[in-house]
């Protein structure tokens, strides 16, 4: 895996609204004084006259995408996801969520990966906010070629839609002949022992992992899930059924995110174990955002552990 | 002001005030005094101003209002109703379960509401947002928000207010409805909002004045907002809380709490009696 491309899904982000932006003249773009950061920069390069820098003032920028909106605008709203999704959460849910208003909010930063800002800036509970809400799509893509998809995909959907995009440039996962589609997980790897069910940047890990296990001859199915909300209820019942048991990875808190929303249908659906990999309810701090993941058990070698852990009680049992 | 239409008004105004005081005594809650203050300039608006059809509520080139004061919806509602966007039957569901009438407004279910509101700060934004659509698509509607002078302690007021004048926005038009009380009391007590002119100034508005419950004055103030200069306006208007009931009238206490059988018939008496004396 040594020379995988790796692109930020910020980047990635930045790209596609300025591809977007000449196919679709409605779209409109707002940022909150982190254009250069949230790269909605490439878009204010390419189109200065649909872009508005609402200065350090997200809460408005979220009224004022969401009255932009009513006269037949596309509004992205852009900032770091503890200010898109945290300071913003209640313009979001009464000013967008409630009046099912179609404004997309690409909140970039979001989670640990974050870094060297630390944990006023790390924001792990975005998904939780988002998902909380009536209506809200919520989109995690988990590398450049499915980020861009999901900005075009976004778009055409009308509504709310949160996308969740992260600093640290991360493996491309996906190939060119990749087709995102709204709600749907994907199967990356077929296996039958147990699931990992990941999202995001611990896509990749997640693949790591199922490597490593086939080496050990551990055969693991590996699914991506970029929509949380809807998310694929069939795709987890299956492997509910067909697997012994799920682990979940996700680069979020363990509370209200992929693991809440996985166990939320296997609970219901089909009662199995799933384990999670996640933020355990802490805050971050300072580091290098590579470094940081392994400090907080985000990465492949914590997957293969849970897999094996599990692995070996079910066999004692 | 046309003496014959400023009557008209006032006619329509008296009506308006006794839908808000029907619908609120019939939700058994809800928010008159806030409702019957700003009751005068929603009827000048939308019997007088705006460009609005109520057999076509989502024209694109129409006037926008955003009740940034949400609370109020009752006047709103009853304007709305009178104008003819819904049946005046629904006042009497206000706040009831499985009614279209919702507590505070719902752009998704109420033909003629043109943003939800009721979370205090929220609805300027949302009106600077419309402004801001109408000029980058070139379109001549104008934008008109109505916020309460307790709601401009909300830091978002401030955000959205520094943004209108930053993106130029002379089509749209505020109202600070200045009636001076506040739930917990009167507003410079509570929390000082003054001096209010002195503020919107400073963030770059063209500030006006006008009496609320004078539509002479009303016009006039609206009138001089005609005048484009790349600013916002703003018309701080002096209200009474409660206007036209005398009991309501100037009182706190009537911000959000429903009149009795016996309040209510004394309201509609005094109502009636305001409406006679207007040749109804």
């Amino acid at each position: 895996m040594a020379d995988v491309k790796k692109i930020a899904t910020r980047e990635s982000y930045g790209n596609a609204l300025a591809e977007l932006g000449k196919v679709n003249p409605d779209v409109v773009v707002f940022d909150a004084d982190l254009a250069g950061a949230t790269k909605t920069g490439v878009f204010k390069k390419a189109f200065p006259d649909r872009f508005f820098d609402c200065g350090i003032a997200e809460s408005n920028m979220v009224g004022l995408a969401a009255g932009i909106s009513t006269t037949g605008k596309i509004p992205f709203v852009s900032s770091f996801a503890m200010f898109a999704a945290g300071r913003a959460f209640e313009q979001i849910r009464n000013s967008v969520g409630y009046p099912h208003l179609n404004v997309k909010i690409g909140a970039t930063h979001a989670g640990i990966s974050v870094g060297e800002d630390g944990a006023t800036h790390q924001c792990n509970e975005d998904i939780a906010l988002m998902r909380s809400i009536p209506g809200m799509v919520v989109i995690n893509p988990c590398d450049d070629i499915e980020a861009k998809q999901a900005v075009f995909a976004a778009a055409e959907y009308v509504g709310p839609v949160y996308l969740r995009f992260g600093r640290l440039a991360v493996p491309v996962v996906n190939d060119e002949n990749y087709k995102f589609e709204l709600g749907k997980g994907v199967t990356l790897k077929e296996g039958n022992r147990a699931t990992i069910i990941a999202t995001g940047l611990m896509v990749a890990r997640a693949l790591d992992a199922a490597k490593i296990l086939e080496e050990k001859g551990i055969d693991v199915r590996v699914i991506n899930i970029h929509t949380i909300k809807p998310i694929d209820k069939d795709i987890i019942i299956k492997a509910a059924k067909e697997t012994d048991f799920i682990v979940t990875a996700e680069e979020h808190s363990v509370i209200g995110g992929l693991h809440s929303a996985v166990t939320e249908v296997t609970s219901r659906y089909a009662p199995c174990k799933v384990v999670p990999v996640a933020v355990m309810d802490v805050f971050g701090q300072s580091g290098p955002a590579a470094q940081l993941l392994d400090v907080y058990n985000l990465n492949a070698d914590t997957i293969v552990e849970k897999v094996m852990a599990n692995i070996k009680i079910e066999s004692e049992e | 002001m046309d003496s014959k239409i400023k009557l008209e008004l006032e006619k329509q105004a008296n009506e308006i005030r006794k839908d808000i005081v029907t619908a609120v005594h019939s939700a058994k809650s809800g928010h008159p005094g806030g409702s019957l203050s700003l009751a005068d300039t929603l009827t000048y608006l939308y019997f007088y101003k705006m460009k609005v059809d109520p057999k076509n509520p989502k024209d694109p080139d129409r006037d926008r209002f955003v009740l940034s004061k949400g609370h109020t919806a009752p006047a709103y509602y009853s304007v709305l109703a009178e104008k003819g966007f819904f049946p005046k039957e629904e006042l009497l569901k206000l706040r009831k379960v499985g009614a279209m009438l919702q507590g505070h407004p719902d752009m998704k279910h109420i033909p003629g509401v043109d943003m939800t509101t009721g979370s205090l700060g929220q609805g300027i934004s949302a009106a600077v947002g419309m402004a801001l659509g109408g000029k980058i698509q070139n379109k001549d509607f104008t934008v008109y928000v109505a916020l309460g002078d307790g709601e401009i302690q909300e830091g978002q007021v401030w955000e959205a207010s520094m943004a209108a004048a930053h993106y130029k926005l002379d089509n749209l038009v505020a109202v600070v409805d200045n009636n001076g009380l506040q739930i917990d009391g009167n507003i410079a007590d509570v929390m000082s909002p003054y001096p209010i002119t002195d503020k919107f100034a400073a963030f770059g508005w063209n500030v006006t004045t006008c009496d609320a419950h004078d539509f002479d004055s009303i016009d006039a103030a609206f009138e001089k907002t005609k005048e484009k200069n790349g600013k916002p306006w703003v018309i701080v208007q002096k209200s009474i809380k409660g206007k036209g009931v005398s009991f309501m009238e100037n009182q706190a206490s009537w911000h959000g709490t429903a009149p009795n059988d016996e309040q209510y018939a004394q309201a509609m008496a005094e109502l009636e009696k305001i409406g006679e004396g207007l040749g109804v």
